[in-house]
This record gives structure tokens, sequence and C-alpha cells, in this order.
């Protein structure tokens, strides 16, 4: 070898070292949640799909207000009424190294909805589309009839490849064996119960991470995620208790990041049957359901002081509802504020609809569900007591409870009268909650699935028949302002707050809340 | 003794029947899974499907009887929230909270023996009475407090051990374990110390009360006239005597430590069975309780016959018979 060239091989051996990142970066998370696979189709569930998007990616991504953004495909746009078509992004590469074009794609679609034994499939989202291949980089998605919310759907299927994750099972992803997607995380070891250890996607076509490596550590019990923070064993954990917010807001070199997040909880009240289980004359007699009555279910919502609930129970952590997600969500109105709190405004309307002497009603709802779940029940049935409603408050363990709401009475009917639910948008945008609590409960055509109050008004289901039937995006924003405006109106569902999700994290990290929920290390910078 | 043991493996086999019907049915009766594992997104068809894919629209007899059935030949179902079978999944995290019950019974046998004798032989001295005075409080805190409490000294006060989570496991002999690397014992000492509090408290009074008892009998005093050592008579004629009824409280409360270090798990965030447990309850993932109970009747058991044939080599009076037989 002669001298010249190991002179060059010496200087580009140290330029190559100098290029490389000076130090090895670590975070560790300390998550609420357990995903139980790391197989991105085996259970939609948001403990899973937040594992999900480390390792794989979507066509569509969402960003952190859940707004519809590029991800393996740059652009997209309907045809015609039926079809719509995504360019994929090109250059991009699984972690198994082989390309990612349409094949991925159209493989994954027929994956995603047959996953042997999945728990909750993602069927819902693939539904009724067939997907073609147009040229390596072009697919097109065709419907029966016009689907606009086609990248909401599409934003939930995250693509695995052809070669090695479409004819896998949910074992050989957990094994680690198929678990290559193009995300920014490769998959290093799944730990069930214990950890999933991540190390940084090198070749990663987007903005890489900070961070070289990641575990992702299940801590379910809330003070020991709290302790490992504060003893520095984990750098940053999800699902801050609202209990610890004021000490952890003290403490030096403990940061934390707050957001709203797309779960309205809310009131259910029985609107289908004249005869109501739970609701009472005073005294115990049978009664015509009053809840039937529209000035009755508006004397309620009166009667509740939100700013009162989010004070004191939610220790200022929630924002006070006033309809079905928060504002800066596609097609929420501007023109509905949280109702104002007025007792004797509620009982003069109480009065007006003839049951100024009041009647006795029965609140349920879970314990271990929602942020400080019991609790908001147990003030809403004081509030009401005070306006003449003489209210019991059930609650109980959410494997009991929602069975008996949805299906737990006479012929699978719902069971209660009177319910304290939540319900977060995962698609970003409110078709969901109009679509599932609004809409008249249709098994057929899958409208209602969560109406547990079976409210029914075929002037709002056309509403909403027309908006997913509206692929103008600006025509479609109306319809569904419309739609929730006239639910409000209805008094449907009585919104009570927006939850507000915390995390906290070490000094010199930072987070940027997210409205889905998740906790991406993708997204936690160094400041 | 052959007969002995097969004739209470028959009986066990019997119980472990007698248990499944209980508990199918008793988990069957609580709740509906379906609410549990499908994403609020699905529509009623998705809903149904889930309800069929797991069989839960059939009678419970029916499921009962298919489950018999798989039991027979070794498959206790599928998880519903994992879809991986139930046994599988226990065996999964049965060694990390093997480990975690064995250190526990490690420490209360290395702690509870030596302070419990001391207290009995001395049974005035200051120190006995301060012993005597701890152990009521390692009966009476609870352990979910005492988990936390221990987290924010040694964790996050001193910073001297890690919070949660089990370390890094290593082989040996063939059985990977925490017990083996030293990141491994450092997480494992908070956890394992917390479950252990209790059955310390525990072999302290049984040692001290049988130390007590013994100390005055004729033997002991025979002992002492033949000018026998105070460390032979107390070592191999005084422990020998009190360690029966320690063996069998020991070996239940092994069960004990196994099956149920639910909280302890929980707190510490060990990846162990009883962790499983008590999320599989909350979930409804009934298979794995199902199959989770199963087991520990059988554990229950073994560690019973364990129990009964290390009676016999502690003492020679004890003939392994059935009572009645």
């Amino acid at each position: 070898m002669s001298k010249r060239i190991m002179i060059s091989t010496v200087t580009a051996i140290v330029a190559l070292t100098a290029a490389a990142p000076a130090m090895a970066e670590k975070l560790t998370i300390g998550l609420p949640s357990e995903a139980t696979s790391v197989d991105p189709h085996f259970h939609n569930l948001t403990p899973n799909n937040q594992i999900s998007a480390h390792v794989f990616e979507a066509l569509v991504g969402q960003d952190e207000k859940q707004r519809l953004i590029a991800g393996l495909a740059t652009e997209w746009e309907a045809i015609d009424d039926t079809t719509w078509e995504f360019k994929l992004r090109k250059g991009v590469k699984f972690h198994d190294g082989s390309p990612f074009t349409a094949d991925d794609v159209v493989c994954t679609f027929t994956r995603a909805p047959d996953v042997p034994n999945s728990p909750s499939s993602f069927g819902t989202y693939t539904k009724g589309k067939t997907v073609t291949k147009v040229d390596d980089f072009t697919i097109q998605i065709k419907t029966e009839r016009p689907y606009p919310l086609m990248a909401n759907d599409v934003s939930t299927i995250y693509i695995v490849s052809d070669e090695v994750g479409c004819n896998a099972s949910t074992e050989d992803f957990n094994s680690g064996k198929a678990a290559k997607g193009t995300g920014p995380f490769e998959m290093v070891e799944y730990k069930p119960g214990e950890a999933i250890l991540l190390k940084r996607n090198d070749s990663y076509w987007g903005e890489k991470p900070v961070w070289t490596e990641v575990d992702l550590k299940p801590i379910k019990s809330a003070p020991s995620r709290v302790a490992a923070l504060l003893s520095g064993d984990v750098d940053m954990i999800g699902g801050v208790p609202t209990t610890d917010i004021s000490t952890l807001k003290k403490k030096d070199g403990i940061t934390l990041n707050q957001g709203s997040s797309n779960r309205v909880i809310y009131l259910h009240m029985d609107q289908f049957r004249e005869d109501s289980p739970h609701v009472k004359a005073i005294g115990g007699g049978k009664i015509k359901n009053p809840l039937m009555d529209q000035r009755v279910r508006k004397a309620i919502s009166m009667a509740i002081s939100r700013d009162l609930i989010v004070e004191r129970v939610m220790e200022g952590v929630a924002i006070p509802a006033g309809q079905l997600l928060p504002d800066g969500f596609f097609g929420v109105s501007d023109k509905l504020k949280p109702q104002e709190y007025d007792p004797a405004g509620a009982k003069t309307l109480l009065k007006e609809a003839g049951y100024g002497d009041g009647f006795e009603l029965t609140i349920h709802g879970p314990n271990d569900r929602y942020i400080n779940d019991a609790q908001i029940a147990e003030a809403i049935g004081q509030m009401l007591s005070r306006i003449g409603i003489k209210t019991k408050v059930e609650t109980m363990p959410r494997s009991v409870y929602f069975k008996r709401a949805s299906r737990g009475g006479e012929g699978d009917m719902p069971e209660f009268s009177f319910i304290l639910v939540g319900w977060g948008a995962g698609s970003g945008e409110a078709s969901s909650p109009l679509k599932s609590l609004i809409h008249t409960y249709d098994k057929d055509a899958g409208f209602g699935a969560s109406n547990r109050g079976r409210h029914s008004n075929p002037e709002i289901d056309s509403v909403i028949e027309e908006a997913l039937a509206t692929v103008d995006d600006a025509k479609r924003q109306d319809l569904l302002a419309k739609a929730t405006e006239m639910a409000i109106e209805d008094l449907a569902i009585i919104p009570l707050h927006y939850q507000v999700n915390t995390w906290a994290v070490r000094e010199g990290l930072s987070y940027v809340p997210r409205t889905d929920e998740y906790t991406r290390a993708d997204k936690v910078t160094k400041e | 003794m052959t007969v002995f043991v097969i004739r209470r493996l028959l009986q066990a086999a019997v119980v472990v029947l007698l248990m499944s019907i209980l508990v199918f049915f008793g988990v069957n009766v609580v709740g509906d899974p379906v609410d549990m594992l499908v994403s609020p997104d699905a529509d009623q068809a998705e809903i149904a499907r889930v309800i069929k894919n797991f069989g839960l629209d059939r009678p419970i007899p029916e499921q009962y009887w298919y489950f018999l059935k798989g039991a027979l030949s070794g498959d206790l179902g599928n998880s519903f929230i994992f879809g991986q079978p139930a046994l599988k999944l226990i065996v999964h995290h049965m060694p990390a909270t093997m480990e975690l019950a064995f250190t526990a019974l490690m420490m209360a046998i290395l702690i509870g023996i030596p302070l419990g004798l001391y207290a009995g032989l001395y049974p005035d001295r200051m120190s006995s009475k301060a012993i005597m005075a701890t152990s009521i409080f390692g009966f009476s805190l609870p352990t979910f407090w005492v988990g936390l409490m221990l987290i924010m000294i040694f964790a996050v006060a001193l910073g001297w051990l890690p919070s949660t989570g089990r370390g890094d496991t290593a082989s040996f002999l063939g059985i990977e374990s925490s017990l083996f690397t030293r990141d491994g014992l450092s997480h494992l000492i908070l956890p394992a110390f917390n479950l252990a509090l209790l059955k310390i408290s525990l072999v302290v009074r049984l040692t001290r009360a049988g130390a007590r008892e013994a100390i005055g009998q004729d033997y002991i005093k025979f002992a002492r006239a033949k000018g026998l050592s105070q460390s032979r008579i107390v070592f191999i004629h005084l422990m020998k005597n009190i360690m029966i009824p320690v063996v069998t409280v020991l070996g239940l409360e092994f069960g004990s430590l196994i099956a149920f270090s639910v909280v302890t798990e929980s707190i510490f965030a060990w990846p162990g069975m009883g962790k499983l447990l008590i999320e599989a309850i909350l979930q409804l993932d009934r298979p794995i309780v199902v199959a989770y109970l199963m087991i520990i009747v059988l554990l229950f058991v073994v560690i019973n016959l364990v129990v009964d044939i290390i009676y016999s080599l502690l003492d020679p009076r004890v003939r392994l018979r059935d009572q009645g037989a």
C-alpha cells in the first residue's frame, strides 16, 4: 500500500469519526399504559397505536393537534366522487433495507382488518375500501359512496412491508422479526410488561429524533410513575395524576407540559323509554321519564357549574365544554359556548316543564376510566339535588360499567337512565362523536354505536349523513358545525369538560402536548 | 410414601377440577370483556365480530365444556388482550415473580429467625423488646404504603436504589434471572423487602414463641446439666424443635408470596405474574384469570406436599400417612 493511500484512508477515518454523533443520547419514558403487542394491526387501541407510531408510519400522519400531515404519502386528492388517489413518498426504506412501494400499501390494507385473535380490528377503517396499485408510487382507493374521511381513516393504518410484514403473525412482530417499519425508530426488543426498547432509524426520511436509544416502560401505578421521574429513573412520564400536578410544578428540575385532549366528558340521558328504570317520582313512585323533555335536560345542564367542577374536582386541569370537541378541531362550531351556571333559571325551567317538585334520579358512572370520574359524578349529584332533582350516585369499575351502560338492560338495551361518559375523537374531527353519540342508533348502518341515551332526531341524522358524504372540506366543516349546534340545542348530550393531558419531563427536555394522548419519543426535544 | 404422594396428587386433581368450575363460572358473571377490548370507534358490526370471535355469544356451560376439552390437552385458552396462550404468558412472567418470592423468603429466614431467636433467648433485654415492637409495624402497615415509602426514601430522597422495574438479567446454569447481575439485584432489593416485611415479622414472632416455650423444657435443662455448650443447645436441640411451625408457615407463605404479590408488583412495576393477574382482572381477560388460578391451586398442593415431606425429615416421629386411611 502506497503512502498516499494510507494517508487518505486515515483522513477519511478521521473525517467519518468527526461526523458521527458525539454521544449516545438515551431517553427513558414511563408510560401510564401498556401495549399488548407490537403488531401494529393487532389491537386498535391507544396504548398499542402510540407504540406503533414510533416504529411504523401511515400514509397520512397526524400532528400534535391531529391535523393531517404528509406521511408515507406526499399528497392525496379525490379524483372523483368515489376515488381517492395517494402519491407515495419515494426513496423511503423499511428498517430491513427494502424499499417502500405501492405493493406494501396494498398488502397492508388486506392484513390490517384480518389479524387472527384481534380483540379490536382495524376493519372499522378499511371497510368498504378497495385499494389498487396504479404504479409503484401511486395508489387509488375506491369506495362505493363519496367518502370525505378517507385521509383520516388512512392515517390509522400503519404500513408494514410486503416482504416481512404482511404474511407475518402477531408473534413474529413481538419477537422483532417482522417489526420492520419505516418510522423514526427501529425496534430492538419487546419485553412484555417490562419495556419496549428502540433505537434511532438513522436513515429516516423525515426529521431524525434526537435520541439514539429509547426505553418505553409501562408503569401503571401513578404514584410509582411520579416517583420514578423524581428519582431520575425515567426522563419523562405521561398521565401525570391531577393530585400531583401542583407539587410537581414547584419541584426544581421538572417541567410540566399540558394541553387539551380530544376527549370530552359528558352526560347521556335516557331519551327512548317512557318508563326509565332509574328515574322515579319523589318518594319512589312511577313517573313518565322527564328526561325526554328538552326543558328538563336544559335545566340539568344549567344546574351544573362547570367552572366549579374544573376548579375543585379537576384541580384546574380541564376546560369547560360547550360542544363535542375543543376549539381548533375540524368541524367544531364557533357559536357554541359552555352553558352558563344558572340554578335559578334551571328551577324555573323545571317548573315550566311540570316538574316543580323535582324527581328522583340515579347517575351512574365509571370510577377508573376518566380523570377523577367518580368525584365528577358526585359533584353533579349534589348540584342536581340543589335544584330539586334528588340524585343518587352510583359508580363502578369500567369492566362492569360499560356493559351495563351499553346493553345491560332488557333486550340488550342500555340499563341506566343518566350516565357520565367520555368520548375521545380518534379521527380528530367532529364527525366521530356525531356519528357515534348523536346519530340515531342504527345497527345496520353502523351509526350511534355509543348512543347510550338513544337520542334520535332525523333532522340531525340527515345533516350528519350529508356531512359524511361531502368531500368538500369547507362545506363539510359547516355541516358538522351545524349538526353539532342542533345536537347541543336539542340537549342530545350534556357536555361537561374537555380533559387536559399532562406530561412531566426532566429539566432540559420539552414535549409538545398532543390531543390524541400519545406519548411519542420522537417528539421529545432538548431545549 | 409413594402411595401417599400418589393419593395426594389424585386429591389435587379433584380440587383443581372443582376450582376450575368455580372460577370459570365466577369470572363469567362479572362484566363483559368486549367493552374493554374494542376501540370506542368500533361500530356494531365490529363489536358483534369480537363477541363471536371469542365465543362470548355461547352459553357459559358450553364455553366451559370447550375450556375443559382444551385444558385436558394442556391448552388453557388464549388471552383476549394478548392473543397468546394464557399458559405461555403466565410461564413467561413466572421467573420474575419466582425470584422476587425467593428473595423475600430468604430475607424472611435470614432476618426473621436470628432476630426471633435472640428475642426468645433474652426476652428481658431492651433490644428484644425493640425487635418485638418493630415487628408490630411489619404486620400492621399496609404493603402499598410501605412500598411507596421505600421508593420515596431509597430511590427519590437518597437515590441509592432504582425506583421501579426489573434490572438486567443473566443466564446461570440455564436459568435466566436478574439475581445474577448487579443491576438486577439493585432493582430487586426494594420490592423483595417490601414483600418480605410481613413475613419477617411473622417469622420473628413464631421463632420467639417457639424458643420461649422450648427453653424451659426438660430436655434443654438436661442438656445444660450435661454441660453442653450454649451454642450446641441453641442451634442443635432448640432449633430443631422450633423449626416445625416455622417451616409450615413459611411453606404456606411462600405460596402466597408467589401467588399474591400483586400489590408489590404493581407498585414497583415488576413484570411478574401478579401484575399480569391484576391487569387481567381489571380488563376482564378471563382466560388469564382462570389459567392463573388453576396454576396457583396446583402450586399450593405441591407446596403442601413438600412441606409434609420436610416435616418427616425434621421430625422422625412424623410418618407420611393419610389421616384415617
